[in-house]
């Protein structure tokens, strides 16, 4: 059984007043050195540093190893492990019963690319406000490694099968689709996951991040596009991604020209900095045609892919109220007698 | 599941459905047909629901206090029913998860947690049926036969049993299912008649074999079928006739 790691020691608060002891949850029962041990610390530090209240987040997945991952951060947050594939529709409803939630939804490749893919449509035209992770490690892990849809042309299994279908690229899906807050990164890249992380924690829509998480038991041999080597050699960062809250009193050097700012609603900046070729993060297909260019050349680009902070979410469409639905009392939730008696007459 | 014969049923059930569901905790399934849904039916106003929702067993302060601590699955008033915490609401969370769990909703292997669970799960079923609507029953008196009927079948029982006692001076009592799990009336009804005839529009009897499932074999022994299946709704002389022909008289079709 593996273990995840505490952030440094030290009797080190947040903004709220907690530490980071209180962002932990319980042993991990994925196998030791799996990509997706690495994600729950790196949201254990991102909730840590960003003075997230636990009592405040809700944790959603749905089936497979990635979805496994809630138990181990996060103990006293709630959380629910909806069915393979429909953690989008779980999440729509307890975001629109309590808009004050911050839900972070855990899938996997095959969670979200196969059995989910519908329900992946929809959350991402809708721009529900969700931290949603993808922990993409190209096979069915916790079946015992059968090619999930992200899996590469050509790519091989450990038996020697050859994947003859072409990959969905979900980071592509999604920009595609709408959504307003795009980007990939690796398990194994603590620096950029933690400042992505920050960064879709502060974003008032839906942050889709696709991490690239190996399967060290099942997809991690030569012959795989997602090992551990594979991906360290073929990954294309589109720049230093650095993420400063509204909070924090930061500044920050950078040359003008080479760094792109996003000022998120919250008033947080994110800097990407020495954006490769004049990348604009902000422009939707020019963020599709560098995937499509990278995906030719065999290699993944990683970073903030794309984003709009701007974007209204499913919250302000719908126009709720402020306060929780779930929390109002009855005399604001039923209709008045008039308003059935006015239904009926219509019926007439 | 609650099933409505009326589309006034389906107003009623519709609010019922939310107040069991919460009770409950459980999934409730309001067995609305498609000649119900899709055509145009007469009804009497909708009234005005008078009683407030039931949130269900919810935690709160006080409760929390009385029990010391709280386990999401944990069976304090023996009615299978634990209380629930919500987001936010300034009380314990748990993680909901797929995976077995013991009472304090914590991951488990162990066997007599896994028992455990799933025989709390057969006593709130018990409470359940103290919950769900009760049927509609109209006894008759000193009559050989009975006959069940649940949904938009409903309508074409009642003419049925007209038909029955002008055409051949049958009497028949009637019971009308209105949910599942079946309540005490239904098995008391089935003792009090000879001949039970239990009316539904699917090939297999699909209630009976419901029925036959949860109930006595000695109760069962007496209850027939009559069927129809041919994609149109169902009418009294169908009914009529499949009865007089299991009763050993002869139909109006002969």
């Amino acid at each position: 059984m593996a273990t995840t790691e505490a952030p440094a020691p030290g009797k080190k608060v947040n903004r709220i007043g907690l530490e980071p002891l209180a962002y932990k949850g319980g042993k991990s029962t994925l196998c030791a050195g799996c990509g997706h041990n690495a994600i729950s610390e790196r949201l254990i530090e991102a909730f840590f540093e960003m003075g997230v209240e636990p009592s405040q987040v809700a944790k959603l997945s749905g089936i497979g190893c990635s979805s496994k991952s809630p138990a181990y951060f996060l103990g006293t947050s709630h959380g629910f492990n909806a069915v393979h594939g429909r953690m989008p529709s779980v999440g729509t409803g307890a975001v629109l019963a309590n808009r004050k939630i911050i839900a972070v939804g855990i899938s996997g490749d095959g969670d979200t690319g196969a059995i989910g893919i519908g329900q992946f449509v929809h959350l991402m035209r809708r721009n529900l406000p969700i931290l949603y992770i993808v922990e993409d490690n190209g096979c069915y892990g916790l079946t015992k490694g059968q090619f999930s849809p992200t899996a590469d042309l050509g790519s091989r299994l450990k038996t020697g099968v050859v994947n003859d279908l072409p990959p969905i690229d979900t980071c592509a899906l999604a920009i595609e689709l709408g959504a307003s807050f795009v980007a990939r990164s690796f398990s194994g890249d603590k620096k950029q996951l933690l400042a992505i992380l920050k960064a879709a924690l502060s974003h008032r829509g839906t942050a889709m991040i696709d991490v690239l998480s190996p399967c060290v038991t099942f997809n991690d041999h030569e012959g795989s596009t997602k090992s551990y080597s594979y991906v360290k050699d073929h990954d294309e960062p589109l720049g230093e991604v650095s993420f400063v809250p509204f909070f924090d009193d930061i500044t920050v050097d950078y040359e003008p020209g080479s760094t792109t700012t996003v000022t998120m609603h919250d008033g947080s900046k994110l800097y990407l900095k020495k954006v490769a070729e004049n990348y604009d993060p902000t422009h939707r297909a020019q963020a599709l045609r560098l995937l499509r260019d990278t995906a030719e050349r065999g290699v993944y680009a990683t970073g903030i892919l794309f984003v709009d902070s701007d974007r209204p979410n499913f919250v302000d469409l719908l126009n709720l109220v402020d306060e929780p639905l779930s929390m109002l009392p009855t005399e604001r939730t039923r209709p008045s007698r008039e308003a059935l008696a006015t239904i009926i007459e219509r019926l007439r | 599941m609650l099933i409505p014969a009326s589309v006034g049923e389906v107003y009623e059930m519709a609010i019922a459905a939310f107040d069991l569901a919460e009770r409950l905790q459980t999934p409730v399934f309001v067995m609305s047909d498609l000649d119900l849904a899709m055509n145009t039916w007469m009804s009497d106003p909708f009234p005005y629901p008078e009683k407030e929702p039931d949130r269900g067993k919810l935690l709160d302060e006080a409760t929390l206090k009385r029990l010391g601590s709280f386990g999401r699955y944990r069976d304090v008033d023996g009615d299978g029913i634990p209380y629930r915490t919500i987001l936010m609401d300034g009380l314990p969370g748990y993680f909901c998860r797929g995976s077995g769990h013991d009472p304090e909703a914590h991951y488990t292997e162990r066997p007599d947690d896994y028992v455990e669970n799933v025989d709390r799960l057969a006593r709130k079923f018990e409470t359940a049926k103290t919950l769900v609507p009760a049927p509609e029953v109209i006894d008759e008196p000193g009559a050989d036969i009975g006959i069940v009927a649940y949904g938009t079948s409903h309508f074409a029982a009642l003419e049925s049993r007209d038909q029955l006692r002008r055409e051949a001076g049958i009497q028949a009592g009637y019971l009308r299912l209105r949910a599942y799990p079946f309540t005490s009336p239904l098995e008391g009804f089935l003792s009090r008649y000879k001949r039970v005839y239990v009316v539904e529009q699917n090939r297999d009897g699909q209630m009976r074999a419901l029925m036959r499932l949860d109930l006595p074999p000695e109760q069962m022994v007496r209850v027939r079928s009559v069927r129809h299946y041919d994609g149109l709704p169902i009418d009294a002389r169908t009914i009529t006739d499949a009865i007089l022909e299991q009763e050993g008289k002869t139909g109006a079709r002969g």
